[in-house]
């Protein structure tokens, strides 16, 4: 099949980014960030609590995580289950242990099945972030805007009404947004987005519903990517853990305040062979002056708080 | 139907497969997510451990819809070069009687967030807007590049930059930080979503001359050299490439050193580049720790160093930024580039001074020694893709 002319035609190319949603900006040559206390490193660990329903539908993609197996795949579903039931509280432990405060991403589905576990959340002051419905409910580019607009005010309203927090913060399951989904969480009240993967730093996007902003999430330095998806070893896992921080610690000496990301799946770190693999990588970060642990509401207001005061 | 008109399409996860500079995973998305918005999940093509560990079952790319990629005929090799074993070669010495050349490529990259579909090739994994998959490039200029570059400029070496043309227009400050520390730029098509497969010859030829004129518009450099967009290619690229005066291509991975190419006018040879080297590779494809990364790169420096009173070679790692650029990677690429440049026998070199020195000095007793080698071994079989 060959190829019509205007596939060596390109509309988009000229200066900056080729999509509207956010400004082509050099992370290194931006003004350096001030955290609280003069820290250097702002800790934001992501425990992600996932329901992975039994009858997912399997298009346009599996998550990861997802039912693979002919229905009923009960081995998926069950390890998933994994995590809400024993995983998270070796994790929670271990985030304790080190006095280190979480945001955890909530499926609604969740809270609204284990009640348990969303006040073992808030009664320790954590932060509630909406992680859509389930893990089933995938937001993509070929679902109807008025079909995503009931997800995503769905998973928002019955985490606020469930945690009794704003619920300022979206993680999309699997990381998978639509053309309209800033769009419809913005208009839901949600401030922050954690699906980009594309800077170190926050950075503003631009909405219908005026401005929000992406949070560094990085899909990397997660257990599930590092462990799972690349099949290293626990101790391997610790290692790459340790050295992003090493990194990031190292630049903030000459570049301003940087964000340390820590993704933690329940189900995966949450087993007994891989929590001190965790418990390691947390104690070497924690071992740091100048690590200041916080939710990512807290990292965005002080993020914003500069800006406010360069623009004063 | 869908709008996308993307094709129906299995891609690997291996990294050695052709689709390996662009479409495959490379999140924390499993093996599973590779599938392209109109597969049907096979049963049984995934395995999964107790660990819950999705383990890939298939190792090729399968594109259904046509797997000729508009060829009615396909040939059964490529026609580019003769064989040449590597032993009895006439010697080959790098400037200052260096035993291996050095270079470092950076694929400085572009992906379009809502690209054209290619009937031959779906562009991302997920349905626009696949924004894991696009963000995740996307980090490659926004902060990886000047990472990657500090690590270089640490140990002194120019980078051969491997350039989707359209970062010219989208991010000249790039550009212009390779421009100050006297990098080349080569060809790598113009946007990383824009594939060779389908073009016809007319439109093949527009984009090479909007690579040329591109180029030299925004960095004063005559183009030397190129490595196909996302590694897609025509049967006729080569051909067109030398015809428009380029004088080496990264496209082959047959040798440890430049070898001569057959084209159908001009002069055009292969400048060892690597997909085994390549990062993409290593991290996507055997999915390889940083520790690892630099282990091998190592093991590879240290072989070819040890050949090198015998035979002088080539090493290349070709990098992405937006990979080796990470944090949590950055000081593995240190540790090689260190390691690398730390031995007196290298010359630390680009693509184009590679190519030039061979030009001038092994070009034409390579062609000699191929023919008295096709002389004295001449094989029984008609070379069916031979010109």
């Amino acid at each position: 099949m060959s190829l019509p002319d205007d596939y060596i035609r390109y509309p988009r190319r000229k200066y900056g980014i080729d999509n509207d949603r956010y400004d082509w900006s050099i992370l290194p040559r931006r003004d350096p960030v001030a955290w609280p206390g003069g820290a250097k490193i702002a800790l934001w660990v992501v425990p992600v609590l996932e329901y992975f329903p039994l009858d997912s539908p399997r298009e346009p993609f599996i998550p990861p995580g997802g039912m693979t197996t002919p229905y009923p795949d009960i081995r998926a579903y069950s390890l998933r289950d994994y995590g809400s039931r024993v995983g998270a509280f070796r994790v929670f432990k271990a985030l304790d242990a080190q006095g280190i405060k979480a945001t955890v991403a909530f499926n609604a589905r969740i809270a609204q099945r284990y009640p348990f576990l969303m006040r073992e959340v808030t009664r320790r002051g954590w932060e509630v972030m909406a992680h859509g419905v389930d893990m089933g409910k995938l937001h993509h580019g070929e679902l109807e805007i008025e079909t995503e607009r009931g997800l995503v005010r769905e998973s928002v309203s019955v985490l606020r009404a469930l945690s009794g927090q704003d619920v300022r913060g979206w993680a999309s399951p699997a990381r998978s947004e639509s053309l309209n989904t800033l769009d419809l969480i913005a208009a839901e009240g949600i401030e922050y987005v954690a699906d980009w993967v594309n800077d170190d730093m926050p950075y503003p996007m631009k909405t219908a519903a005026g401005e929000i902003h992406s949070m560094p999430h990085t899909h990397e330095i997660s257990d599930q990517h590092l462990i799972l998806h690349m099949s290293h070893t626990e101790k391997e896992f610790t290692e790459q853990v340790c050295d992003q921080f090493d990194t990031l610690y190292r630049e903030a000496a000459t570049q301003g305040g940087r964000i340390m990301t820590l993704t933690i799946h329940p189900w995966c770190s949450g087993q007994p062979h891989r929590i001190k693999a965790l418990e390691a990588a947390l104690a070497h970060i924690m071992g740091h002056d100048g690590v200041w642990s916080a939710t990512g509401a807290e990292i965005l207001d002080a993020f914003r708080g500069n800006a406010d005061g360069d623009r004063g | 139907m869908r709008e996308t008109g993307w094709p129906t399409a299995n891609f690997s996860s291996d990294g050695s497969s052709e689709a390996f500079d662009c479409a495959i995973i490379l999140s924390q998305e499993s093996a599973c997510s590779l599938h392209g918005p109109k597969l049907r999940q096979e049963p049984g093509q995934w395995q999964e451990f107790q660990s819950g560990r999705p383990v890939p079952a298939i190792q090729t790319v399968q594109i259904n819809e046509t797997p000729l990629n508009g060829y009615s005929t396909m040939k059964s090799d490529p026609g580019l070069y003769d064989y040449w074993p590597y032993i009895d070669r006439p010697k080959l010495t790098w400037p200052g009687g260096k035993s291996i050349a050095f270079w470092v490529a950076p694929n400085i990259e572009n992906y379009e967030m809502q690209p054209p579909p290619n009937p031959h090739r779906m562009p991302m994994p997920r349905p626009v807007p696949d924004v894991i998959h696009y963000s995740h490039r996307d980090y490659g200029n926004r902060v990886g590049f000047w990472r990657m570059a500090e690590a270089m400029d640490q140990y002194g070496v120019r980078g051969s930059v491997s350039l989707n043309v359209a970062t010219l227009d989208h991010h000249p400050e790039v550009i212009e930080a390779c421009k100050e520390r006297d990098w080349e730029f080569f060809s790598h098509g113009i946007y990383n979503t824009r594939y060779l497969y389908g073009m016809n010859e007319a439109q093949e030829r527009a984009y090479i001359e909007d690579v040329i004129a591109s180029i030299q518009k925004h960095t004063g450099q005559r183009v030397a050299g190129s490595l196909t967009p996302a590694l897609t290619h025509t049967e006729r690229s080569i051909d067109l490439l030398a015809e428009y005066g380029f004088r080496y291509v990264c496209d082959l991975f047959c040798d440890n050193q430049p070898i001569p190419l057959t084209v159908s006018q001009g002069r055009m040879i292969s400048v060892p580049y690597s997909v085994e080297m390549n990062d993409f590779t290593l991290f996507n494809g055997p999915r390889v720790t940083p520790r690892r990364f630099t282990d091998l790169q190592k093991a590879h420096f240290d072989q070819l160093l040890e050949e090198g009173a015998e035979q002088g070679a080539v090493m290349c790692i070709p990098t992405h930024p937006f990979l080796l650029g990470r944090p949590f990677r950055i000081d593995a690429f240190a540790e090689a580039l260190e390691y690398i440049t730390g031995h007196k026998e290298v010359w630390v070199t680009t693509g184009r001074e590679i190519a030039d020195h061979y030009m001038a000095h092994y070009y034409d007793d390579a062609v000699a020694a191929i023919a008295a080698h096709n002389a004295a071994y001449p094989s029984p079989l008609a070379k069916e893709g031979a010109r």
